[in-house]
């Protein structure tokens, strides 16, 4: 088990150190920059400024001061939150986030399984049926489509909620929904196809012939066997309600990091784009590590092999 | 037996009609100027933010511009965009997994391990990195989109390469003395295409998908007066600003990206079905 994980930290690492090259990369190569505005800056200002930020300097010192603080944490000052260093604005606005993907998170696992699990018993009935178009329309349908809709349906015709505040729990339950639906379809689908392979299996019959409970051989012979499937897919998800968490702020007006990075992208904000860039990466590559973890422990053989 | 011919008719007409959707979609975008009702800049200051009514089927938006006239143009947005996508996407990544595949060894074990670390990456953020690189328009969005979402067919590519090299005649092939070339091309490369539509039917809507989540947020093709068309997320960010008192004007984009998008999913899931059993 710990060669293999330390394989996997090593390759998250190499993860990072790629995206932060290619940020740094694409981001000088980008046209446009980030003091370009529609007066134009006197030519002192503009070397006052581009020294403050070290654009002056030679582009490979550019790429060593930035990795040597992103090394220790600092991001740099942002070009356009003066007060603020980039870091200082993602500490402020990931907690936001990571509630919101949390909560999407939570909602996508709790409705999946009891859908998945019913669709699978039931498989060709009704209720398999109607499972089955759900999961292929939530699959189909964007988020802010369905952000946009719950908005117009909940908050202005019914007036049950409100829409662009945040501020207490009522206020999280439309972006959750948004956030979550997607992954809860795609889950339940997946969970579906694998327990019904699963029912075919020997050890099933087995249970069920040797006289267990009908609930236990679902919940417990069945169910633990689909689960791996379901974990290979757990990084892929989170990087979907990662970069699903950005929409769905942007529609309902939450002040998470996912709002500032498209603000960041429109002002050309290098720092502040790089930046949040790798804490997703960050986030991602340890959400994969975890992932790959659970996979061990999940299936015996793996466990074996190493 | 009964049961089993009723389930491949039904799978069969979702087939159809996805197909049929699809087909009318891309007709509809390609065939805009000539079928849409108004001119794609023409503006009627009189009826701004008009409701849905014979001269206007889908209403008018905030500058007076007929809905109708711009949805179609939009089909030929999404659409340039997703085949497009999906075909830069095809030739970097199969010919990639192909060579990879083909020669095995130590160049597959580099070539796959590139692969895997662009698997780990953000695939939205890189995108958007890269659009802000190439430029915010439809080439832009096009070589962007390509560039991130080739390695889903190199991994299909050279997974189908592994297998197809055991097949025997292949093995015939090579010691028939087929050049290199030969064998990859003619013996491969026809066997292997399968599970290539099918991930390409998929690549489509996802790219679709991508470019109209950016342009909602307003981060994506940032040409909101274009006369080659205007991509439907735009649209729908406008209509969502006047959702309150008009929502019509984001009624009517939502439901053609939807149905654009929902109708090549089915697609994909049929062809899968018919091209790609393994895989169900």
């Amino acid at each position: 088990m710990i060669p293999i994980l330390l394989k996997r930290v090593v390759h998250g690492v190499l993860v990072l150190w790629v995206v932060a090259t290619l940020t740094f990369l694409l981001l000088r190569l980008a046209p446009g920059g980030p003091f370009d505005s529609e007066r134009k800056l006197p030519p002192e200002v503009l070397a006052n400024l581009e020294a403050k930020y070290h654009l002056d300097q030679p582009i490979l010192n550019q790429y060593l001061l930035y990795l040597s603080g992103i090394a220790r944490g600092d991001f740099g000052p942002s070009y356009k939150y003066l007060d603020r260093g980039v870091t200082r604005i993602i500490a402020e606005t990931l907690p936001t986030s990571a509630l919101l993907g949390g909560l999407a998170f939570a909602f996508a696992i709790l409705s999946a399984f009891p859908v998945g699990l019913l669709a699978a018993y039931y498989r060709g009935s009704f209720i398999d049926r109607l499972c089955l178009l759900v999961a292929t329309l939530g699959i189909s349908l964007p988020n802010f489509i369905l952000g946009a809709l719950l908005i117009w349906a909940v908050a202005l015709q019914l007036g049950w909620l409100q829409a662009g505040r945040w501020d207490d729990w009522s206020s999280a339950i439309l972006p959750t929904i948004t956030l979550g639906a997607a992954p809860a379809a795609y889950l339940a689908a997946l969970l579906r196809s694998s327990l019904i392979e699963t029912f075919n299996e020997d050890f099933v019959r087995t249970a069920r012939a040797k006289g267990l409970k009908e609930s236990l051989v679902v919940m417990k012979h069945a169910l633990a066997h689909s689960l791996i499937p379901i974990l290979t897919v757990m990084g892929p998800l989170a990087a979907a309600l990662l970069t699903g968490s950005f929409v769905v702020e942007y529609v309902f007006a939450i002040p998470g990091m996912g709002r500032f990075f498209i603000s960041a992208v429109t002002d050309r904000d290098y720092p502040l784009i790089m930046g949040v860039t790798l804490v997703y990466t960050l986030l991602l590559v340890c959400a994969n590590l975890v992932v790959d973890m659970l996979y061990g422990y999940a299936d015996p053989r793996i466990r074996a092999q190493s | 037996m009964t049961a089993r011919s009723r389930t491949s008719a039904s799978a069969n007409s979702w087939l159809i009609a996805s197909g049929t959707v699809v087909f009318i979609v891309v007709a509809l975008g390609f065939l805009a100027p000539w079928i849409a009702p108004y001119s794609i800049g023409g503006l009627e200051a009189k009826q701004l933010l008009e409701t849905p009514s014979w001269s206007h089927w889908m209403g008018t938006d905030g500058l007076g511009r007929d809905l109708f006239t711009r949805i179609l143009y939009g089909a030929r947005v999404s659409i340039t965009v997703g085949l497009g996508t999906a075909v830069i996407a095809l030739v970097i990544g199969t010919s990639y997994g192909l060579v990879a595949g083909f020669r095995g060894g130590n160049w597959d074990h580099l070539m796959m391990r590139v692969v895997d670390i662009f698997y780990g990456l953000p695939e939205m953020l890189i995108f958007i990195l890269l659009s802000l690189v190439f430029g915010r328009n439809i080439g832009g969005l096009l070589i962007a989109l390509g560039l991130v979402s080739w390695v889903r067919f190199a991994r299909i590519a050279r997974g189908q390469v592994l297998q197809a090299k055991e097949f025997l005649f292949v093995e015939s092939a090579n010691a028939l003395g087929a050049s290199r070339r030969r064998v990859l091309l003619r013996h491969i490369l026809p066997n292997i295409l399968g599970p290539i539509i099918v991930t390409l039917t998929f690549s489509i809507p996802s790219a679709i998908l991508a470019e109209s989540t950016l342009s909602f947020i307003g981060i994506g093709i940032n040409d909101p007066y274009s006369a080659w068309g205007t991509s439907w997320g735009t649209l729908a960010q406008d209509g969502y600003r006047a959702m309150r008192s008009y929502p019509h004007v984001i009624a009517f984009p939502a439901a053609a990206i939807f149905v654009t998008i929902l109708s090549f999913n089915v697609l994909g899931n049929g062809l899968r079905d018919l091209l790609d059993p393994k895989q169900r």
